[in-house]
């Protein structure tokens, strides 16, 4: 541990305890080629005849729940699925645009299980579990089989084999796609295969119900505290073993690319019951988002990253240079991504034109309204290529963008700014996706994943049915293989306890009847989130947003203000539950990243960068995931690392020059 | 932008509900529908009155959550997308604007604007979908498809389960949002085992549910938001037929519908 | 035989039936315009073509016989199509009727997207049933709409349909009922024609053009010419028989 690092934690509290509490990957050893295989031989099998016995709760219906619930179900297990959405085909998977990768190589150029392994690897910035990575490369390939069996309309060519795309700056061409809508047409092939589950009868689905809280009993996760959301019904599920696939928690930060519903609530509940939360700074930055209007504004809509192929970005080289962008002339502009990534131009990774487009905001070069917008220009790609032909690549994007905006990007250069899109942190799980709590599995999103420090485009979709088609209904097995079916029933006193636990805090949230609505209380935090802990984060900016975050949330229990009554559809208390815990979760965010003094992928501290501003990374004394854990004092959470060991893929920094 | 606003409340089910007027004041053009309600809501809050529930998630157009009747037509006067993506500078300022949640049987309010639209669900259950189980799939290239049906598949996959084709419906028909999910699955080869079943489960299951029955009219298709044509109707009738020629009755009992 | 019962069971099965018996009637609208065409020909051609609609079928059929056979199906054919249309209107407004609050329309404001045809369906249907039967007693029995003595009956053989029709359409708000029924019975063969095919499953892309646009002109034809019927003895272009 350098000198640096050790002051910063006992300046902030913070305990830290290497090795005193191990955190065990149980990954195998071995070739990384065998493990899955090894590892799915050694695992333990329930017999069909048993399987019904053991319930297994899925909460969450996107790529990961709904794959894993409807896997379960055919299996024979005895499922309960919940989401809050009124129906499982709306969770936010449904948003992805761009595709899913998959390691096929079926355009024969150098594609291979190895490549996309270290292309994830290394695009993680060396902040994933090479086991698990390499497993994901490998799982990919049926990913597409079955999805195609599902009847899936991925995109295809005129010989009727399905197309692929380079996306993300990738060098192969391994990305399968349904025009703009791949996270759609993924998950209604999964709401399908769950749908027919609900038919069967294997699959009880819950829609419009909430996750409250986890109950565990003796140590193991056993059941969840739901809140239906149209009577107020609180209610107890009891389990053999909980599945949390609810997604990742950028609306910390309010305004973010997530669905408004989108929230931390599950897996916040269940860190504070013992589940450890992995790397909970990793957030990334989408570059490519429409920019914000103004304080009414309550969502970002992305735009796909595809646009950057074409379109050049700039700012004007004068400050507050108010002109129409076509009065500007062109020695007059600066196409700074160009100019200080020549190589790589506009296609820099999404971190790196994130950072450019602050730092030039930051500047007072931004524009737009507020400032906080850079130009994507198509002007030269038009003159180069024609209009019809940039109508037939972005015709789509075109439309949205004018729809939002007003204003038609084929005469005036877009604009664009940063928007949170996706969080690589979350619960730390283990090889299994098993969390510290035995019994509590966390796929999707939710875990703190595959990604490391960043997430590579057309990634995540890949992620999350991996892990609920393909390793979950192993690791789930192997677990349950090991308890003895049911044996437990809703009555027990840890149940009453977490439900009169519940009951209570959506009791005070009514009470409090302040003076503030929910939603200024959000936008506050996320403001505060946004400029402390988004793009780029420093020291002194991460302990004030510390001092402050405390400040907001006690503000927010003594004078939020939630009308209505518990006993029926009450939207506004739906989201005071959520950000009272987007409360918690930012403090632990904060933490996180004052803790981690290097730069990592979506990490970047300012304290570690080169002469030339780019991150720079430090192996020496931070390759490893840092695990929190819950101590009863949201303050001082307890960090627990789990060492990265690299064997195959050898660390080196990341340049784009 | 200052409007009036004349919205549908009702307190649940089961009370009758009536239209209320509220005056949205400060409202930017920039604003999308679902934010200027967001504001009218924050108003309603701070005078201690109860905001309006209506239904939203991704804001983005493609999750189908949001609805809304706006002046007589889903998803409100632009045709090609939700209400979430109708902006206001669609709207002049001093226009009155009517909002009312979807009415259909199958579709029970369950408060203001919100509505319980499971019945779509039940539709799917009934054999929207392709049996196969995890695990079970041959290569994803062993059947090739011909691009122009992958196409059309996609152009139906579209759907977004809103629910406008029902509500903008006179007979509150939900033939497109069926016939949507049968032709995406009937243009694929890996549909075809299971077309005729399909067909004839999902369409028992619509008026079980209490759905209107489709007399072509073509609202439905004026208002979807993902503009799905009215030929993946007559793609489903021909299916039909052809089941009944093949002597094709439902599979198992259609679920209960809870609804009706 | 299970399968059709099975078809019958569901909503598109009746509407299977519409369109069948729709079928059927849009052949006699059709062929009913373009025999009275004849009258253009003059008393003998219409007159003949009245006796010769007796004959039809000879030497296989006797007297009548094939006409008699139309008439029935045609006749079931209405039943069947107002039956189904009934059964469906009652399945739709169950449905749209029930979760409207009483006294209240489905809803407060609703606009049209699409084109008024189809709207005129059910009330347009009611008119068109109505005409008919108005018809019937007008042109056929000739019970309505005559001066004592004016309506020939046939007699022997012989038909005087040219003269009936000539003085049936003399009274100008007679003349101006059968204009006015002609709009609806556009509007119900356009909408019908080309929903025929919908129904029926033989509407796609690729021909739902060519569908709209043999809707338009089977629509355009009937009406046309049977509104140039009684306009041609209200301007004096067919007069009465010299």
């Amino acid at each position: 541990m350098s000198e640096i690092k050790n002051e910063t934690t006992t300046r902030t509290g913070v305990r830290s305890v290497e090795f005193v509490k191990s955190l065990e990957s149980k990954a195998p050893g071995g070739p990384i080629e065998q493990r899955w295989d090894k590892h799915r031989f050694e695992m333990k099998l329930v017999n069909p005849a048993n399987r019904r016995r053991y319930t297994i709760i899925v909460v969450g219906s996107g790529l990961a729940g709904s794959a894993a619930a409807a896997t379960f179900g055919e299996q024979g297990y005895n499922v309960k699925c919940f989401c809050y959405q009124d129906s499982p085909r709306r969770a936010h998977s449904i948003a992805a645009q761009g595709g899913i990768n998959a390691a096929k190589n079926y355009r024969n150029d150098g594609d291979s299980i190895f490549r996309l392994f270290y292309d994830t690897v290394k695009g993680g910035d060396f902040r994933a579990r090479e086991s698990n990575v390499y497993r994901l490369a490998q799982v990919s390939v049926n990913i597409i089989d079955q999805c195609v069996a599902q009847g899936v309309p991925f995109a295809r060519e005129y010989g009727g084999y399905l197309d692929n795309r380079s996306f993300g700056g990738a060098q192969v061409s391994r990305t399968f796609y349904a025009r703009g809508q791949t996270g759609q047409q993924l998950l209604l092939g999964a709401y399908q295969a769950l749908s027919r589950q609900i038919a069967a009868g294997t699959v009880k689905m819950f829609p419009r119900t909430e996750m409250l809280d986890l109950v565990v009993v003796d140590g193991r996760a056993r059941g969840i505290i739901t809140r239906d959301m149209v009577t107020g019904k609180i209610e107890r599920h009891v389990g053999d073993a909980v599945v949390l696939a609810t997604g990742g928690y950028g609306n910390v930060f309010y305004l973010s690319t997530n669905a408004k519903g989108c929230n931390a609530t599950a897996i916040w509940r269940a860190h504070r019951r013992g589940a450890f939360f992995g790397n909970p700074c990793f957030t990334q930055i989408h570059p490519t988002c429409i920019p914000v209007t103004g304080d009414h504004q309550s969502k970002l809509t992305l735009m796909s990253e595809s646009l950057r192929n074409d379109g050049r970005i700039w700012v004007p080289k004068k400050k507050g240079d108010t002109r129409r962008p076509q009065d500007i002339p062109e020695s007059e502009r600066d196409y700074y991504l160009e100019e200080r990534y020549p190589a790589f131009g506009n296609l820099v990774p999404r971190d790196v034109a994130s950072r450019n487009a602050k730092q030039v905001c930051d500047e007072g070069r931004g524009v737009g309204p507020g400032g906080q917008g850079v130009y994507l220009d198509f002007a030269d790609a038009i003159k180069r290529l024609g209009k019809q032909k940039i109508a037939e690549r972005y015709g789509n994007l075109f439309d949205m963008y004018q729809q939002i905006t007003g204003e038609n990007p084929y005469e005036v250069p877009m604009r664009i700014y940063p928007a949170v899109h996706y969080t690589m942190g979350g619960l730390w799980v283990d090889y299994n996706l098993m969390s510290t709590v035995p019994g509590l599995f966390v796929a999707g999103e939710a875990n703190f994943s595959d990604h490391g420090a960043n997430r590579l485009g057309a990634s995540a979709l890949m992620q999350g049915l991996a892990d609920g088609y393909f390793v979950l209904p192993y690791t789930v097995a192997n677990f349950l293989a090991g308890v003895k079916p049911g044996g437990l029933s809703t009555d027990h006193p840890a149940f009453a306890e977490t439900e009169a636990e519940v009951s209570d805090r959506v009791k005070r949230l009514l009470s409090i009847n302040g003076k503030r609505t929910v939603d200024s209380f959000h936008r506050e935090l996320g403001r505060l989130m946004w400029d402390e802990c988004g793009m780029s984060r420093n020291d002194a900016g991460l302990r004030k947003a510390l001092r402050r975050i405390p400040e907001l949330r006690e503000e927010f229990w003594q004078n939020v203000k939630v009308p209505g009554d518990g006993g029926e559809l009450n939207q506004e208390l739906e989201k005071a539950g959520r950000v009272a815990d987007f409360f918690e979760l930012a403090e632990l965010m904060c933490i996180d990243a004052l803790h981690r003094t290097e730069s990592c992928g979506g990490h970047f501290r300012e304290e570690s960068q080169t002469e030339d501003g780019e991150a720079r990374r430090d192996d020496e004394n931070f390759s490893y995931v840092a695990a929190w854990e819950y101590t009863g004092n949201l303050a001082k959470p307890e960090l627990h690392k789990e060492p990265l060991v690299f064997e195959y893929v050898k660390p080196s920094q990341r340049s784009y020059k | 932008m200052k409007l009036t606003l004349k919205v549908w409340r009702q307190k649940n089910g089961k009370t009758p509900g009536e239209f209320k007027t509220y005056q949205a004041e400060h409202i930017s053009p920039d604003m999308s529908f679902l934010e200027m309600l967001d504001v009218v809501n924050q108003d309603l809050i701070t005078k201690g009155e109860e905001p309006i529930a209506f239904d939203h998630d991704c804001r983005e157009g493609i999750c189908g959550m949001c609805s809304l009747m706006i002046n007589g037509v889903a998803h409100g006067p632009k045709q090609a997308i939700t209400t979430c993506q109708l902006h206001m500078r669609s709207f002049n300022d001093g226009d009155t604007i009517t909002i009312e949640p979807w009415r259909a049987l199958p579709f029970p309010i369950i408060k203001d604007l919100v509505v319980d639209r499971s019945s779509f669900d039940r539709i799917i259950q009934a054999g929207g979908y392709i049996s196969v189980s995890t695990g079970s799939a041959p290569d994803a290239n062993t059947i090739p498809v011909p691009k122009p049906d992958a196409d059309k598949s996609m152009d139906a996959a579209a759907c977004i389960g809103c629910g406008a084709c029902v509500a903008a419906c006179p007979n509150g028909s939900a033939m497109l949002f069926v016939a949507a999910k049968a032709a995406h699955l009937s243009f694929l080869p890996q549909g075809q085992v299971e077309r005729y079943q399909r067909a004839v489960n999902m369409v028992m299951q619509q008026d079980l549910e209490g759905f209107g029955n489709c007399t072509n009219i073509g609202e439905c298709s004026a208002v979807c938001p993902k503009e799905i044509s009215m030929d993946t109707i007559a793609r489903l009738n021909r299916d039909l037929i052809v089941a009944a020629l093949k002597g094709i009755e439902p599979a198992a009992q259609p679920a209960e519908a809870r609804a009706g | 035989m299970t399968g059709v019962l099975t078809l019958y069971r569901t909503s598109v099965g009746k509407k299977v039936i519409m369109a069948v018996t729709g079928f059927i009637l849009v052949g006699f609208v059709v062929f009913h315009m373009y025999g009275n065409l004849k009258m253009y020909q003059g008393p003998e051609v219409f007159n003949a073509y009245a006796a010769g609609l007796r004959e039809l079928g000879y030497p296989v059929f006797g007297h009548e016989h094939l006409l008699w056979l139309a008439r029935v199906i045609l006749l079931v054919s209405v039943v069947l199509h107002i039956w189904s249309a009934t059964m469906l209107t009652m399945q739709s407004q169950k449905n749209t009727f029930a979760n409207g609050v009483s006294g209240m329309r489905r809803y407060g404001e609703k606009k049209r997207q699409t084109g008024y045809a189809a709207y005129t369906m059910r009330f347009g249907g009611i008119v068109i049933f109505l005409f008919i039967i108005y018809h019937l007693l007008h042109l056929t029995f000739g019970v309505v709409g005559y001066g004592p003595g004016e309506f020939k009956h046939p007699h022997g053989g012989e038909y005087e349909v040219y003269s009936n029709v000539v003085i049936g359409f003399q009274n100008p708000l007679i003349s101006a009922f059968y204009l006015f029924t002609m709009v609806f019975l556009g509007f119900h063969l356009y909408h019908g024609v080309w929903s025929m095919f919908q129904t029926l499953g033989l509407n796609s892309a690729i021909y739902t053009r060519l569908l709209r646009g043999l809707a338009v002109l089977i629509a355009l034809a009937v009406v046309i010419g049977n509104i140039s019927f009684p306009i041609a003895v209200m301007a004096g272009i067919v007069g009465p028989a010299a």
